[in-house]
């Protein structure tokens, strides 16, 4: 409460004129804030490699080069990798919204027996978790799913959240459009795909980015169960390792500057290769992302409401 | 629970069904909900029989390979309450996580704040959609950017150096003490403009009344803000804080499996990565289970004490 500025009305007028400006000036350092890791990345794949370890790369590569992407572009593994991280988000993304759309419609049903038994198991999941051993054993020792395409499938076809934020959206559907299509004879099963599934396109499409957002970024599902088996790696897990090894690098250069000499004279670059597997594995979502962009924003805010 | 059922019963048929034929003739949405209903209780209410673990045995190689664990009561829970390395590792874990608890706070709503201010609509739409984004990128992808940025010889250190803060490049990502904060930061990197978005649906729903009025009562800017902007997202900040305080013992594991390394493992060892250090790696499914449930016992003491304190501040509870 500062009442001197309170009365002083000449001081509040000065700090309505400067806050505007302060304002932005704060708002556009933060987006380049935001963009600056991004787009030094993008600079630091698309430049030389030996040149890359002088490091000072900004905005702009320094010297031109394409080499990286060569070679990642002439390994089948990065092809395999991209096959699997798209294909299981196709999958996934898909069984998720059929699942979750269709449960979801008949928890909004009022006159449904089963409604509050099956909506309190649901959500009492975001609360309680068996935790990571108990469902590490689960699927190793019991389903056996180790080892195989289907642990990147099988246990992430359903999540609560994504149930709330569509159950709510149907909720505020009108009434109406589901007592008429009961009179005219039509069971739960058609009103939900003829009339309410066409309806919910704007949710179902804030529910699928986050899906497959989540499978295209997962990397721990394949750390766990399918580290061993190359074939069935994904691309954010082919980055991971890459991750590792040129930390490794980074560590001992750090500790001894043969190590540096080291690296630059084996001509590996792993540094430039490390951004531009980066920039390969960002792109899909940098490209659907400013369509998508209008959808999420609701999604979110329906979500916590009922959160 | 029956009670409302059967008042919801009367209300939608007028003739009274017993609940079995009346569930049998929903055999339609029966249909859309159990098959998932039956999903659910396999992967999330099964495996919690996985507990019994933390009361048994694994230690002995010989016994377990013939598939003989036996039961040894709570000595795994002592022997965790023993170990140095398990007390680190809380210590981690709400370091970190009371860290990005305020950082984060603090960040999105003062974001919020700025955002609500700026009339411009173009330009508002274009900070939010640029600082959406980092939530949509994986933290493999964060870590790899951060090695960038923090390397010995990457910008943060030339900026520091050059503004003559530091006198040598600081080696962000191999020394402990730093580890918490650049966690923290990090984390309000890729996370600010996100966890705006709920706080600036709130400020929507400030009846503009209230900001001309107090306008006229000749209040500025500043004041605005604090008298009229804050209080009106306050029961969401609430809301907020209860579900965050009941995360408090999840500070996240991909940031600190990613980003440590041996010089920083003192620093950056969370309970769950020395769950999954004890479970997958050295097999002791019967120590990781029991720091497994110590961890889910304090997440759930921790979330019903703040509902219980945000019912007697008469804010808004969540369970």
């Amino acid at each position: 409460m500062t009442t001197a500025n309170y009365k002083d009305i000449k001081v509040r007028k000065h700090y309505d004129v400067v806050f505007p400006i302060v304002n932005t000036i704060i708002l556009v350092l933060l987006m380049f804030v935001t963009l600056y890791p991004v787009v030094n990345t993008v600079a630091y794949s698309l430049n030389d490699g030996t040149d890359a370890l002088k490091a000072g790369i900004t905005l702009w590569p320094r010297v031109w080069s394409t080499k990286s992407y060569q070679s990642i572009l002439s390994d089948p593994a990065v092809y395999q990798a991209a096959w699997i991280s798209a294909s299981k988000t196709v999958i996934i993304t898909l069984l998720n919204l059929f699942w979750t759309s269709m449960l979801s419609y008949a928890l909004t049903r009022r006159e449904y027996v089963l409604r509050k038994v099956i909506t309190t198991m649901l959500v009492l999941t975001m609360y309680i978790n068996a935790g990571l051993i108990p469902n590490y054993l689960l699927i190793t020792k019991v389903l056996h799913l180790q080892k195989s395409y289907w642990v990147y499938i099988i246990p992430t076809m359903f999540s609560c959240f994504n149930m709330i934020v569509i159950r709510t959206y149907i909720a505020g559907l009108p009434e109406a459009l589901v007592e008429s299509a009961r009179i005219d004879g039509a069971g739960d099963i058609r009103i939900f795909w003829q009339i309410i599934f066409p309806l919910c396109k704007p949710v179902l499409a804030t529910v699928a980015l986050f899906v497959a957002v989540g499978s295209w970024n997962s990397w721990f599902d394949t750390h766990l169960y399918n580290g061993s088996k190359t074939q069935l790696h994904s691309l954010q897990y082919l980055l991971k390792m890459k991750l590792a090894t040129t930390q490794q690098s980074a560590n001992a250069a750090q500790a001894s500057v043969d190590a540096l000499a080291n690296t630059a004279a084996s001509k590996t670059t792993p540094v430039t290769i490390r951004c531009a597997i980066t920039v390969i594995s960002t792109l899909p979502i940098l490209v659907v992302y400013p369509f998508l962009q209008r959808y999420f924003v609701t999604g979110m805010v329906l979500g916590s409401v009922k959160g | 629970m029956t009670n409302s059922v059967q008042g919801q019963n009367r209300h939608y048929s007028p003739k009274k069904k017993s609940t079995f034929s009346k569930l049998l003739s929903q055999w339609q949405l029966m249909l859309m909900s159990v098959p998932i209903f039956l999903y659910v209780l396999l992967f999330n209410y099964f495996p919690m029989w996985g507990w019994v673990n933390a009361f048994k045995d694994y230690g002995n190689r010989k016994l377990v390979a013939k598939g003989i664990t036996p039961w040894i009561g709570l000595n795994n829970f002592k022997w965790l309450f023993s170990r140095p390395d398990f007390f680190q590792a809380i210590r981690n874990t709400l370091a970190m996580s009371v860290i990005n608890l305020v950082f984060g706070t603090v960040s999105a709503v003062l974001l919020a704040v700025l955002l609500n201010e700026v009339r411009q609509k173009t330009f508002k739409k274009t900070v939010q959609t640029v600082t959406y984004l980092p939530h949509f990128l994986s933290m493999v992808i964060v870590v790899a950017m951060a090695q960038n940025i923090f390397a010995s010889n990457g910008p943060v250190n030339d900026l520091l150096v050059a503004l003559h803060i530091v006198k040598e490049p600081v080696f962000w990502l191999g020394e402990g003490k730093h580890f918490w904060w650049l966690v923290g930061i990090i984390n309000v990197w890729k996370e600010v403009g996100w966890g705006t978005i709920i706080y600036i649906s709130a400020m929507t729903s400030i009846d503009p009344a209230l900001y001309e009025a107090a306008s006229i009562d000749g209040a500025g800017r500043f004041q605005r803000i604090l008298h009229v902007t804050l209080p009106g997202i306050k029961s969401t900040f609430v809301i907020l804080l209860i579900m965050n305080i009941g995360h408090l013992m999840e500070a996240g594991f991909e940031i600190q499996y990613l980003l440590g390394n041996g010089l920083t493992a003192a620093y950056s060892r969370t309970i769950d990565i020395f769950v999954l250090e004890y479970g997958t790696q050295m097999m002791d499914f019967g120590v990781a289970t029991a720091a497994g449930i110590f961890k889910s016992v304090v997440a759930i003491i921790l979330l019903v004490g703040a509902n219980f304190i945000a019912k007697r501040l008469g804010e808004e509870t969540l369970v």
